[in-house]
């Protein structure tokens, strides 16, 4: 309804812009208005939101840096190269980075599947693929532990083990490859695997050759995602993990560990390694992401 | 690429079988371990005092934050679409800040903030208690869910343009009536799944909340954090996997929601990946005047 | 389509309020406990911070407790976790009117910050209204054939203990074999080798508290758990496969409870903790499996805790806050440092 007469009255007032630039300069619209209208956001409105962001998101993580280094640069050092923060923080690279493969492998597969293939209850999977991300990080750990904990009913007993991590991880991540390749897949031309296929490529070479460039961007995108959250994750992971030093224990619970123990410094230096690890990782996620939209600017 | 049936059926079977193994066996085992013990059983330990207190500590949560990210939510996507400023870009980065950030760094960034040794610690002296109090748990939740509003609202902003604003502060709407009348109804399905999102993630938000919680049953307990204390304090497995089970429903309902409304969204927005899961870098204003002058 | 927009809309708005509804009505009717009285305004709220394990026994004791005169219509928001951190979430603010620590340094840093009296371990029993021993949890059945602190050093046994710097119950789990090794402190060096030989070599986790070091033992990691007798007790009656068993010379636990100065409950504060003492609250102790400290009661429970060829208490060792300041002090105690050097 709305949608049809806004547009109606939209075409009628093609000019509007101008009209209303030499209009606002007569009666000063108060700033929401201005803010609304002219295509400009007034100084209140910038105030507030810039206060709210700041209030809520940089003044804490600025608290965090400055405690991390309140002994100085060596104090942070040592806290970060601590054998145990070491070993968890390579823990936790290590793992996110083989779940990040595995979905970017599965996901691929999955995403592939639900668009190519046609069988019975496809939707119904189709639907079942977000269930990770609505589901609360700890029902995914208890989920987990009641199929694969102790006494489990099928006799794989993966609690306290990296492979436990390994499969809490999968499961949150779940959606990220298979959520970025699916639309474009759905979108890919198929005339030139056709003409691909006509000339005697093998699906294989197909699949190297023509499919697997379309969808790099995508999987590319989908599996820094799923690293990037595997890194930070922690509600999985906390009861089906085990928190072994060295082992198991994953960067985010040797944070909390530190806090329990009361050493704050510990745990906002390692925090701020973690951050600046997902910072990383998103800083090339998006220097992947522009020069990809480059080439497909100079292509077309 | 034309695949042979048998090829066909394998990857078929390859891709159902990890589905089932990691989502499906583990989610019917919880389902069946909480029901075995008899319907009653659930609906009993669901109904403790604590469970019902936690129930609604949640829903607390859930009311507190979502008007404040609405509000917060709209006016930054406002800003970042319609406003060119200096350090704009900036600004939408750290939109994204938490989507990058750890709950449990989210919890330590907090304490180093809000605690009492913190910066703005002296708030603990006039009697307002942040951390290990309700105001902390809310602020946590606001942080993680703070770019799911503006995410999902800024594409549609971006595509309405201005002209029907502009058109009706022309003809003599005030503010009010324009944003009532024009902006609102144009940007109510995203700005509603933008609310679906927040409601899912507060509800089951458990890292960030778990540091600045005093951990009171019944006082300062959310659903989350009661699946983690029955299993881990109270040795109570069957009540944790009963609260979880019923989180889960929760889940299930904004799931539901979630495919509801997905279609409702305009089709440009409407990729199978919620903007909020795989952020756009926020296209520049500038480059968005030609399409709305044409 | 204007239509089903609409009709979308108002389905889910009513299901929200529905759900909003349904849950506060159902509450504010169902909830006996702390939620509904501070509603009402009438009663008095104890917040009671404990380590923990004593949830049993505080399950047993405050209907009991409401069952009394000046028991009726106190409501009680018991929180559990591992003693030093619930010990120091108070120092921070949180509030709380009433604590019970596993060990008593953790009370002492509340009465450094001022909200302890000094005076809070003057009664006839030191502030301790239970107690227990450290004890050697294993799998069920003993497979492994461990009974004593020696046994625990044997190749390849690994050992479940909390981490001392959050937990109390780690503390008293190494006081233990230390006063064993170094015959109640006299050969100091004799137990700080045996403890980093323990630490080093066979300890592999860090739980945060007993409960925590409890939940790890049962699912699955390590052969022997080191934890309370009554921790033991607990799980034992849960049908958890385990055994324990007391090594022939082990410790005291003694398990202080003190009321803050600030509580704005204080009288209500002060007879809930006067109430722990008497025989009928030491009763239910000893059924929940803590060793009561009224010798009465003690002796009428003096089957189910056999006890101990030789009890080291801490008092043997020169007392906590030299314990404290020797042992467990950051950077400085000994056993700290030995942890921090196996663990870091």
């Amino acid at each position: 309804m709305t949608l049809d007469t806004t547009t109606a009255k939209g075409a009628a007032n093609r000019a509007a812009p101008v009209a209303a630039s030499g209009d606002g300069a007569k009666r000063r619209p108060p700033p929401l208005l201005r803010s609304a209208s002219a295509g400009r956001v007034s100084g209140l409105t910038l105030g507030v939101v810039v206060l709210w962001l700041s209030l809520i998101v940089l003044l804490p993580l600025a608290a965090l840096t400055v405690t991390s280094f309140s002994d100085g640069w060596s104090g942070f050092w040592a806290a970060v190269t601590a054998p145990v923060a070491l070993a968890a923080l390579w823990t936790t690279i290590l793992v996110s980075a083989v779940v990040a493969v595995l979905n970017v492998v599965v996901g691929t597969l999955i995403a592939w599947v639900l668009v190519r293939d046609e069988f019975w209850g496809k939707r119904f999977v189709d639907a079942l693929i977000d269930l990770p991300f609505a589901l609360p990080t700890i029902v995914a750990s208890i989920v987990l532990l009641s199929l694969y904990g102790p006494n489990s009913p099928i006799g794989v007993e993966l609690n306290a083990t990296r492979w436990g991590l390994i499969v809490a991880l999968a499961f949150v991540t779940l959606p990220f490859v298979v959520r970025s390749v699916q639309p474009v897949l759905i979108e890919v031309d198929r005339d030139v695997e056709q003409a691909a296929a006509s000339l005697g490529a093998s699906n294989w070479t197909i699949f190297r050759r023509v499919v697997l460039p379309t969808l790099a961007p995508a999987i590319i995108s989908g599996g820094g995602l799923a690293f990037a959250r595997a890194i930070g994750e922690y509600g999985s992971v906390v009861l089906i993990g085990g928190n072994i030093p060295r082992e198991t224990q994953v960067a985010s619970q040797y944070i909390q560990q530190q806090i329990e123990i009361d050493r704050p410094v510990n745990a906002a230096a390692v925090s701020v390694a973690l951050l600046a690890i997902s910072f990383a990782t998103l800083l090339i996620l998006r220097f992947f992401a522009s020069r990809g939209q480059e080439r497909e600017e100079k292509a077309t | 690429m034309k695949l042979s049936t048998p090829s066909r059926i394998a990857l078929r079977t390859i891709a159902l079988l990890y589905l089932t193994v990691l989502l499906a066996v583990p989610i019917v085992t919880i389902l069946w371990r909480t029901f075995e013990p008899g319907l009653a059983t659930f609906w009993a330990s669901i109904r403790t005092p604590a469970a019902i207190s936690a129930f609604n500590l949640s829903l607390l949560i859930v009311a507190i934050t979502v008007p404040i990210n609405v509000v917060f939510g709209v006016v930054t996507a406002l800003a970042l679409v319609r406003g060119r400023f200096p350090g704009r870009r900036l600004l939408s980065g750290i939109v994204d800040l938490p989507f990058a950030v750890s709950p449990i760094v989210v919890g330590v960034s907090l304490i180093m903030l809000w605690g009492v040794h913190g910066w703005f610690g002296g708030l603990a002296n006039l009697g307002i208690q942040v951390i290990f109090g309700l105001p902390g748990m809310v602020i946590a939740t606001i942080f993680v869910t703070l770019p799911f509003v503006v995410r999902e609202v800024e594409p549609v902003l971006h595509e309405i343009g201005t002209e029907q604003e502009q058109a009706a502060a022309t003809l003599g709407a005030s503010r009010w009536q324009t944003f009532a009348r024009i902006t609102l109804p144009a940007i109510r399905w995203g700005l509603t799944y933008g609310i679906v999102l927040t409601v899912a993630r507060a509800l089951g938000e458990f890292g960030a909340v778990i540091m600045v919680s005093a951990g009171f049953p019944g006082v300062s307990q959310t659903l989350t954090l009661l699946v983690h204390s029955r299993y881990m304090d109270d040795h109570n497995v069957h009540g944790a996997y009963s609260a979880a089970t019923l989180l889960m429903f929760l889940a299930i309902v904004t799931l539901l929601l979630m495919t509801v409304l997905d279609r409702k969204r305009p089709a440009a927005q409407s990729a199978a990946l919620p903007a909020t899961i795989a952020p756009a870098p926020t296209p520049d204003p500038a480059e968005d005047t030609p399409r709305s002058a044409a | 389509m204007t239509h089903s927009r609409r009709t979308v809309l108002t389905a889910l708005s009513a299901t929200v309020a529905l759900a909003m509804t349904g849950c506060a009505g159902g509450g504010a009717s169902d909830v006996t406990g702390a939620t509904a009285s501070a509603a009402a305004g009438g009663d008095t709220v104890l917040n009671l911070y404990a380590y923990a394990v004593p949830k049993v026994g505080f399950d047993a004791i405050i209907p009991a407790f409401n069952a009394t005169a000046q028991g009726t219509g106190i409501e009680f928001q018991p929180s559990y976790g591992a003693s030093g951190d619930q010990s120091r979430k108070v120092a921070s603010g949180a509030e709380a009117d009433i604590v019970n620590f596993s060990v008593t340094p953790d009370v002492t840093r509340l009465v450094d910050a001022g909200l302890v009296e000094a005076n809070w371990a003057d009664g006839e029993h030191q502030g301790i209204p239970f107690g227990s021993v450290v004890t050697i949890v294993t799998r069920q059945g003993n497979p492994k054939g461990i009974k004593d602190w020696d046994d625990l050093l044997k190749p390849g046994i690994e050992v479940v203990t909390p981490n001392p710097f959050s937990s109390g119950s780690a503390k008293w789990n190494l006081l233990a074999p230390y006063a064993a090794k170094s015959d109640g402190g006299k050969n100091p060096q004799a137990g700080l080798d045996y403890i980093s030989t323990l630490v080093g070599d066979h300890v592999k986790v860090q739980p945060k508290s007993g409960r925590e070091a409890t939940e790890t033992f049962l699912q699955g990691t390590g052969d022997v758990l080191l934890s309370y007798e009554n921790e033991a007790l607990f799980i034992e009656s849960e049908g958890d496969p385990v055994s324990h068993v007391t090594p022939p010379t082990t410790f005291k636990i003694e398990n202080p409870v003190a009321v803050l100065k600030g509580s704005n409950n204080l009288p209500a504060a002060e007879a809930f903790r006067d109430y722990l003492y008497t025989p009928a609250a030491q009763k239910l102790w000893a059924e929940a499996g803590f060793r009561p400290v009224d010798e009465a009661v003690a002796k009428e429970f003096a089957a189910k805790f056999p006890a101990p060829s030789k009890l080291w208490t801490i008092d043997d060792l020169g007392g906590w806050p030299a314990v404290d300041k020797d042992l467990f002090t950051k950077d400085t105690g000994t056993i700290a440092v030995i942890y921090d050097k196996a663990t870091s």
